[in-house]
């Protein structure tokens, strides 16, 4: 394949991925508010459209027409600065995940993914990490006693759930052999008996499982991590005095990073695409994507799920959780997954 | 190509580097540090280390510069003040150009003198046909050829954590 033809296709898929998580942020938010309320037996949002479907729209509409006020107090170049890496680093992390099998479209072989380099987790965990002084900065600019709490409780708990998200990967890691995600699905297909599909979550790796949704749901700040941003607790923590759009991407950063998540648990552990393929050819291509899209739409379900269910953790409560439980609980995962593959 | 890019991602580090000295707020040097630590991570992948590229960004950049802006949150650090008789050029490229300067002399005493040759081995080690920059080689280097500086350097950081935990706690 040239190199023009190597950018075309590049760019091509990116605008699509991009565009899809755009809209799939902004449909995450609806299907939060309309879950959340259905558990707490009201309707979500209903007016806008049939089902509110045009909800994200609107509210889209009134970020714009919002007045974009700095206060004169905040720290101004970091204040500014702060969403734009949040926001960056979130949206940038769906480069490496892969969404299907290579396919054969318009007579371009090409992989369904915008990177396939052969450190793709890793650079996950990297842009996670980075993503730690979005929230830091926020809270440390902006200049207010709310602000600057939120700011250090968040960062924190997410420095502290990122060495526990990390260790409970070893463990798919030891087992696929390298850190390229496109090798970790592939090392997933196949079944046992014909039908129970080679899944690293059968593999053994249920305790990793689910160190990291745990981990996850820290790292994003939600509940029942969310000590940082409740509205009770802190005002809005690290991003109280954010207002109209700058808000808007510390939002857009959150729920695409629920995204990226669901997405690589999706692909870590419950097989990335793997599914019954049937059909045409241009059906065969697309079916495993959808069986993706269905994976990380269970994923993101639980996320809401869990949301409206739970209360959240004291920040002691929170913070002893990560060291004192879920990091030994890794390390015995790691030990243990290791053992088993050197004596096999 | 390479050449370019190299000499790119080096001024990019000298560069922030440079800003981290001439900065008078303390945040501003801790974030010019973070682009150092980027930079130098670009620069391993431009060896083949991606790894360890990746390693240096979650590690260095994304876990102790994090510790370090959160002391220069926490003891609301202000800016520097500048001293009326000095001069603020003069003593950010002063001591880095002194130091600087010594490098190259004694480089280019030690190689005319023929004194270059001596190492350690690292990539030697390896047969020279491997790559030295995947999870393999470095497992290989680290648990195998240098497991006892590993596990030494291990009691030295729990040493230096103590430490700190000693000096930090208060007095009941």
């Amino acid at each position: 394949m040239s190199i023009a033809t190597y950018i075309l296709v590049s760019l091509i898929k990116i605008v699509l991925v991009v565009f899809v998580l755009l809209t799939g942020v902004a449909y995450t938010v609806l299907l939060e508010r309309k879950v959340v309320g259905h558990m707490q037996n009201r309707w979500g949002p209903s007016r806008v459209g049939p089902f509110g479907i045009w909800q994200p729209l609107a509210d889209g509409l009134k970020f714009i027409f919002k007045e974009d006020l700095t206060p004169p107090y905040v720290y101004k170049p970091l204040y500014l600065l702060a969403p734009i890496i949040s926001v960056t680093v979130a949206l940038s992390s769906i480069a490496v995940i892969p969404f299907g099998p290579w396919i054969n479209a318009g007579g371009v072989h090409t992989p369904l993914q915008i990177a396939d380099v052969n450190i793709g987790l890793l650079v996950v965990l990297g842009l996670t990490s980075i993503g730690v002084y979005g929230v830091v900065l926020a809270g440390w600019s902006s200049n207010s006693k709310y602000s600057m709490l939120g700011g250090l409780r968040a960062s924190a708990q997410m420095v502290s759930y990122e060495i526990a998200l990390g260790l409970s990967l070893v463990g798919v890691l030891i087992l696929s052999g390298s850190f390229s995600l496109r090798e970790v699905v592939d090392a997933q297909s196949g079944t046992w008996f014909g039908f129970i599909p080679k899944w690293n979550f059968f593999k053994g790796q249920f305790v990793a499982f689910f160190i990291y949704i745990m981990a996850a749901y820290a790292e994003t700040n939600r509940i029942p991590f969310d000590l940082a941003e409740a509205e009770t607790e802190l005002v809005a923590g690290y991003h109280t005095e954010y207002s109209s759009m700058k808000f808007a991407m510390f939002f857009m950063a959150e729920y695409a990073n629920m995204i990226t998540v669901a997405c690589l648990a999706a692909v870590l552990f419950f097989g990335g695409w793997s599914g019954p393929v049937f059909g045409p050819p241009i059906l065969r291509d697309i079916l495993p994507v959808l069986w993706f899209v269905l994976r990380v739409f269970i994923f993101l379900f639980i996320y809401i799920w869990v949301r409206g269910t739970l209360p959240r953790f004291r920040y002691d409560q929170l913070m002893a959780f990560g060291w004192k439980f879920l990091l030994p609980l890794a390390v015995a995962n790691t030990i243990v997954t290791a053992l088993v593959v050197a004596l096999r | 190509m390479h050449l370019v890019l190299f000499l790119i991602f080096g001024a990019l580090c000298v560069g922030a580097a440079i800003n981290l000295l001439a900065q008078k707020h303390p945040i501003n040097s801790a974030l010019s540090l973070i682009v150092v630590m980027g930079s130098l991570a670009l620069l391993y992948l431009l060896l083949g280390a991606e790894f360890v590229a990746a390693i240096q960004i979650i590690v260095y950049a994304g876990a102790i510069m994090v510790l370090f802006v959160f002391v220069i949150m926490l003891l609301n650090a202000g800016e520097e003040e500048v001293l009326p008789h000095s001069s603020r050029v003069a003593v950010s490229l002063g001591v880095p150009g002194l130091i600087l300067g010594l490098a190259i002399g004694i480089w280019v005493i030690s190689k005319y003198a023929g004194l270059d040759r001596i190492s350690i081995g690292g990539p030697r080690l390896l047969n020279g046909t491997e790559s030295f920059g995947n999870p393999t080689s470095l497992a290989k280097l680290l648990f195998r050829d240098f497991l006892l500086p590993f596990e030494v350097t291990s009691v030295l950081i729990l040493i230096a954590i103590l430490g700190a935990v000693v000096l930090a706690r208060r007095e009941e």
